[in-house]
C-alpha cells in the first residue's frame, strides 16, 4: 500500500490572530499541525518612528518612545534620555536617578505581569491572565497618581523626570509591594505548578546559548537560554551598581530542556522578584532634592554619536543616536528586543506544532509596535 | 408512561365524548408534541441559566464581576443575549458551501438535545425509556461530531477545517474510553435502559447502593467516564476544537447571530448532559435519601437529587475550565490512547471478576457483613 | 576584555589596507573598512579568540549625502567589550556585502536597512522589504526622500487648504 498522499498547507496566521499580540502576521505552512514553514510578515504597525525622531527636537521625541513599547513606557523613556544624557553629557540629579529606577522596575512588573499572563492565556488558562491584569492595574493606579497617565507616561525628561512624587505615594509604592509580594505565589499555584502548563512548555523550542546570542536574542529570552547577562549589571546605568539584586537564568526548569520556552517564562517570573527587591532598596535610599538637572531651553548636543543600551522589560533596548549640533537628531537607530526575538521565530517554530508556534510568540514576549517602530 | 398517557386519554374521551373517533395516533402524535417542546423548553432554560452561572462563577474566579445588569444579579442576561442575537446579521461566508453550513448548528443541537429525551428525571419523570437507553445517547451525541465536522467544512475557512478535524479525532478517540467506562456501568447495572440502570442503584440510605461503591473498579471508571466526556463536550483542558489562542474560534469562526448560538447552547446544555449522563450511570441517579418510586413525594426528592447531582457537575465543569489550559494535539491523543483505554479496559474486566467473586455486594456491604 | 584602541589595532594588524578610518575618541569608537573587504573583517571579529565579537546588536544605515553607510554595532558576551564598523557605499549604487552568514541576526537587520536606507547587501539570502509594503517606492530615511502623494489610491497628503500643514518647524518652535 503507497502511503497516503499528503500536500503543505499554506495558512494565514493574523494580522487578527487571538494570539498574535498585537498586530503581527505569519505565513504558515504547514503539515497537518506540524509547522514547515512560519513566515512573520511584519510592518502592520510601522509609523516611521526613525524618520519622525530626524523631524523633531530632541525632548519632543520623548512622548514617541512612550509608543514603542507601550507595555514598558518608562523603560523607552529612560533609554531616550539616558542616550541624549551621554549625547549632552548631562548630570541626573540623585533623586531623579531614583525616581527613574522605582518607576521603570514597577513598568517592568507591570509588562512581565502582561507577559506571563498572556503567555498563560495564549496556553489556554484564562483566568491567570485576568488576575495578572489585575495586579498590574495597582501600577497603573500608582502611574496614574504620578503622572496622570496610566499606559504613556512620558515620565522621564532629559536630565531628570517630568514630576516629582505625591505626598505619600512612597508608601503607597510600599504597599503594593507587599500586596504583590505573596500574589507572585499565589499566581505559582495557579498556573505555574500546573502539569499542563508544564508539560506544554517545558521542552519546546529549546533555544542554545550560541543561537540566541547569534541571532541577538536579549533579556529574558537570552537569560533563558543560561547566559547570564543583564545591563543593569554588566554595563550598568542609573544607579544600578548601588543596587543588589540577582540576574536569575533558565536552568531547564521543572527537567525541561535549556532554553524551552518554560525557561523563559520562568525567568520573567524570577525577575518580578528581583524588580520588587531593588524597589525596595530604592524607596529605602531616596534622598531628597532636585528632579531635573539644568538642561538649555533648545538642546543642541555637540557633534557627535552614541550607542546607548539599556535593559528594558524585552531586553535591550538601543539607541544610536547622531547629532550634527543641531537641535533635531541627524539619525537615530533604534534596536529593540522584540525585533531580534521576532526574527528568531522563523527557525525556532520548524517542526513543531501550531499550538507550540503560540507558545513560541508568547514565550519570547513579542509586541508589534516594537518590532514595527 | 404509557398508563398515564392511557388515563389522560380515557378522560379526554369521557370529557369531550367526539374525540372517541379520533384515531389513537392523533393523542400518542399530540404527546409526542407536548413531551417534546416541555423537554426543549427545560433544556433550553437549563442551557441559557447555566451560560449566565457559568459567567457568574467565572467573574468570581476571575477577580472581576460578571454579568450583573439584567435583572437581578444579572440573571436575564441569557434572555438579553439570546435575543439581541436573534436580531443580529447571520453571515454566510462566500465561499461557504451554503446548505451545509446551515445545517451543520442544527445538527449540533440536534444531537445534543436529542439525548434528554431519555435522561431519567426521577423515577417516573422521563420523556421515555428506552431499553437501550445508553446507546441512545452514545448514538446519537455522535451527531455533534458530523455537525462540527460539516461546520467546519462548510466554513470554507481553514480554521475552522482544523478545528473541525481536531474534533473529529478527539470525539472519535475519546469515545472508545467513554464507551468502556459505560460498559463498566452497564455490568454493574446489567440493563442499557437508563430508568432499570437507576432502578438497580437503589442501597442503604439511597446512597451505598451507587456504582461507584460497587467496586473499586467502578470508581476509576467513573473518573475515566468524567473525562472522557468533558473531551467529547470540547470543555477546557480539551477544548483544542475551538482553541481560541490557536485556532482563532476553530469550527465556529465564521458562524454568527442565531447559528452560532446554537452551537453554544448545545456546549451549555452539553454540560447538564454530562452530568446527568454521569449522575445516572455512576452516581445513582435519582436515588438519594427520602427519593422513593412509588410516592409522588418521593418521586419529586429523587427529581431533586438527580438535579442537585447534575448541577454539582456542572459546577465542576465550569471550575475545571476556568482553571487549567489546554492540551496539546499529541497530548491529547496520548492521553487517550496511551492512559484512559487501557484504564477503561482493565476496569472492565476487573469489575466482572469483582462481580463473579463478590456479586454485586457494594463495598459498604462487604466491610459489614464480608465477602 | 579589550579597549577599543587595542581591538582597532588588532584589526589593522590584521587587514592593514582594508582599513579606511580609525576613530577612537568619542562616545563611539569606531573603524571604516573597506567594503569588499567586509566579510573577512567581520568574520575576523568574531572568530579571533581575544575578540569574539557573537553578538550584533543592530545595523544602521546612515545617509551621509554623498555616500550611504552601514554601521554594525557589536558586542561581545564573552569579554564584555564593544566595538562599532563601519562601511560606506556610493550612494548611486550602495551596495554592502551581508554578513548575515557570520551574524544571523543580521538577516533582518539588513533587510530593515535595505528596506527604509536603501542600500543593498550582496548575497542576502532573502533581501526584500521587511516594514514597508512590497509595492512601496522609495526608502524613506534618506534625507532626500519625497513623501509620496498616494499609496495604491490612498492619498497620503492632507488637504491643504482644509489642513494647512503647520511643518514641522512651526510645531516644535
Amino acid at each position: 500500500m503507497s502511503p497516503l498522499q499528503t500536500d503543505i498547507w499554506t495558512l494565514n496566521m493574523g494580522p487578527q490572530h487571538p494570539s498574535t499580540h498585537g498586530v503581527i502576521r505569519f505565513v504558515l505552512k504547514t503539515d497537518g499541525e506540524i509547522i514547515a514553514d512560519a513566515d512573520p510578515d511584519v510592518g502592520f504597525l510601522h509609523r516611521g518612528l526613525e524618520k519622525i525622531a530626524e523631524l523633531v527636537p530632541y525632548p519632543s521625541f520623548m512622548p514617541y518612545t512612550d509608543r514603542l513599547d507601550y507595555l514598558a513606557a518608562i523603560n523607552m523613556n529612560w533609554a531616550w534620555a539616558l542616550s541624549i544624557e551621554r549625547l549632552a553629557g548631562i548630570e541626573v540629579p540623585p533623586r531623579a536617578e531614583h525616581l527613574r529606577v522605582i518607576t521603570a522596575e514597577l513598568n517592568r512588573i507591570a509588562s512581565h505581569l502582561i507577559s506571563v499572563g498572556a503567555l498563560a492565556s495564549d496556553m489556554g488558562a484564562f483566568t491567570p491572565f485576568v488576575h495578572a491584569l489585575r495586579d498590574r492595574e495597582r501600577i497603573n493606579d500608582l502611574f496614574e497618581e504620578l503622572c496622570g497617565a496610566r499606559l504613556t507616561f512620558n515620565y522621564c525628561r532629559i536630565g531628570g523626570v517630568s514630576l516629582d512624587a505625591p505626598p505619600g505615594w512612597f508608601d503607597r509604592v510600599r504597599g503594593f509591594l507587599d500586596y504583590y509580594e505573596p500574589m507572585i505565589d499565589v499566581f505559582n499555584r495557579l498556573i505555574t505548578d500546573n502539569k499542563i502548563f508544564v508539560e506544554r512548555l517545558r521542552r519546546v523550542a529549546p533555544v542554545s546559548a550560541e543561537m540566541a546570542i547569534a541571532y541577538g536574542l536579549v533579556g529574558p529570552n537570552l537569560r533563558g537560554s543560561g547566559v547570564k547577562f543583564d545591563l543593569r549589571k554588566d554595563e550598568p546605568y542609573g544607579i544600578y551598581p548601588q543596587l543588589e539584586f540577582e540576574v536569575p537564568v533558565g536552568r531547564g526548569y521543572r527537567d525541561g530542556v535549556l532554553g524551552s520556552c518554560f525557561d523563559r517564562y520562568m525567568v520573567r517570573i524570577e525577575e518580578l522578584r528581583q524588580s520588587i527587591r531593588i524597589i525596595r532598596q530604592c524607596l529605602d535610599r531616596i534622598p531628597e532634592g532636585e528632579i531635573q538637572a539644568k538642561v538649555p531651553k533648545v538642546l543642541r548636543p555637540a557633534k557627535g554619536e552614541v550607542y546607548c543600551r539599556t535593559e528594558a522589560p524585552r531586553g535591550e533596548v538601543g539607541f544610536y543616536v547622531i547629532s550634527n549640533g543641531e537641535k533635531t537628531p541627524a539619525r537615530v537607530k533604534i534596536r529593540t528586543g522584540s525585533w531580534s526575538a521576532m526574527s528568531i521565530i522563523r527557525e525556532l517554530s520548524k517542526g513543531w506544532m501550531i499550538a507550540d508556534l503560540v507558545a513560541i510568540i508568547g514565550s519570547l514576549d513579542v509586541i508589534a509596535p516594537e518590532v514595527d517602530r | 408512561m404509557k398508563e398515564l398517557l392511557d388515563q389522560l386519554i380515557a378522560l379526554a374521551v369521557e370529557k369531550v365524548p367526539l374525540l372517541g373517533q379520533a384515531p389513537d395516533w392523533v393523542f400518542y402524535l399530540l404527546w409526542m408534541l407536548v413531551a417534546g417542546a416541555a423537554l426543549l423548553v427545560y433544556a433550553s432554560l437549563i442551557a441559557g441559566i447555566t451560560s449566565w452561572v457559568e459567567r457568574r462563577i467565572a467573574g468570581r474566579m476571575q477577580a472581576r464581576i460578571g454579568p450583573n445588569r439584567v435583572g437581578p444579579r444579572g440573571f436575564f442576561q441569557w434572555i438579553a443575549d439570546g435575543l439581541k442575537s436573534l436580531f443580529k446579521e447571520d453571515v454566510t461566508p462566500a465561499n461557504a458551501d451554503k446548505p451545509l453550513f446551515r445545517l451543520a448548528p442544527y445538527l449540533v443541537f440536534t444531537g445534543m438535545f436529542g439525548a434528554w429525551a431519555v435522561l431519567p428525571y426521577s423515577a417516573r419523570l422521563y420523556a421515555a425509556d428506552l431499553n437501550v437507553g445508553i446507546l441512545y445517547v452514545m448514538a446519537i451525541t455522535s451527531l455533534v461530531v458530523i455537525g462540527i465536522l460539516m461546520g467546519g467544512w462548510a466554513s470554507g475557512n481553514k480554521w475552522g477545517l482544523f478545528g473541525a478535524l481536531r474534533s473529529s479525532a478527539q470525539i472519535v478517540s475519546y469515545e472508545v474510553p467513554a464507551g468502556l467506562a459505560i460498559a463498566t456501568a452497564v455490568a454493574l447495572s446489567g440493563s442499557l435502559s437508563l430508568q432499570e440502570m437507576v432502578r438497580a442503584q437503589a442501597g442503604p440510605l439511597g446512597i451505598l447502593g451507587w456504582n461507584i461503591f460497587k467496586s473499586p473498579f467502578a470508581l476509576v471508571a467513573f473518573f475515566v467516564y468524567f473525562i472522557a466526556a468533558v473531551a467529547e463536550g470540547n470543555r477546557t483542558p480539551f477544548d483544542l476544537p475551538e482553541a481560541e489562542s490557536e485556532l482563532v474560534a476553530g469550527y465556529n469562526t465564521e458562524y454568527s447571530g442565531m447559528r452560532f448560538v446554537f452551537f453554544f447552547f448545545a456546549e451549555w446544555a452539553n454540560l447538564f448532559l454530562i452530568g446527568a449522563v454521569s449522575t445516572t450511570l455512576f452516581l445513582g441517579g435519582w436515588q438519594g435519601p427520602l427519593a422513593n418510586p412509588d410516592t409522588w413525594w418521593g418521586v419529586m426528592i429523587g427529581a431533586g437529587w438527580f438535579f442537585l447531582k447534575a448541577c454539582f457537575f456542572v459546577f465542576v465543569l465550569i471550575w475545571i475550565r476556568w482553571t487549567l489550559p489546554r492540551l496539546r494535539v499529541d497530548q491529547l491523543m496520548a492521553m487517550c490512547w496511551k492512559y484512559l483505554v487501557p484504564i477503561a479496559f482493565v476496569c472492565l474486566i476487573g469489575t466482572m471478576l469483582w462481580m463473579s467473586v463478590f456479586g454485586d455486594r457494594a463495598f459498604f456491604g462487604l466491610v459489614a457483613v464480608g465477602p | 576584555m579589550a579597549t577599543p584602541a587595542e581591538i582597532a589595532e588588532r584589526v589593522q594588524a590584521q587587514f592593514g589596507t582594508a582599513v579606511l578610518e580609525t576613530v577612537l575618541e568619542g562616545r563611539l569608537p569606531h573603524l571604516v573598512v573597506e567594503a569588499g573587504r567586509l566579510q573577512e573583517v567581520c568574520a575576523f571579529l568574531r572568530e579571533s579568540p581575544e575578540l569574539k565579537f557573537d553578538f550584533l546588536s543592530a545595523v544602521a544605515g546612515v545617509d551621509l549625502g554623498e555616500q550611504l553607510q552601514a554601521v554594525y554595532l557589536l558586542y561581545s558576551y564573552a569579554h564584555h567589550h564593544a566595538f562599532t564598523l563601519k562601511v560606506n557605499a556610493p550612494r548611486d549604487n550602495p551596495v554592502v556585502p551581508t554578513v548575515s552568514g557570520i551574524w544571523p541576526a543580521a538577516d533582518w537587520h539588513e533587510r530593515e536597512t535595505f528596506d527604509l536606507m536603501g542600500i543593498r547587501f550582496s548575497g542576502h539570502p532573502d533581501l526584500r522589504r521587511i516594514l514597508l509594503p512590497e509595492d512601496w517606492v522609495g526608502h524613506p530615511l534618506r534625507k532626500d526622500y519625497k513623501y509620496p502623494e498616494s499609496y495604491d489610491g490612498i492619498t497620503l497628503r492632507r488637504d491643504e487648504e482644509d489642513w494647512p500643514d503647520p511643518g514641522a518647524e512651526a510645531l516644535y518652535k
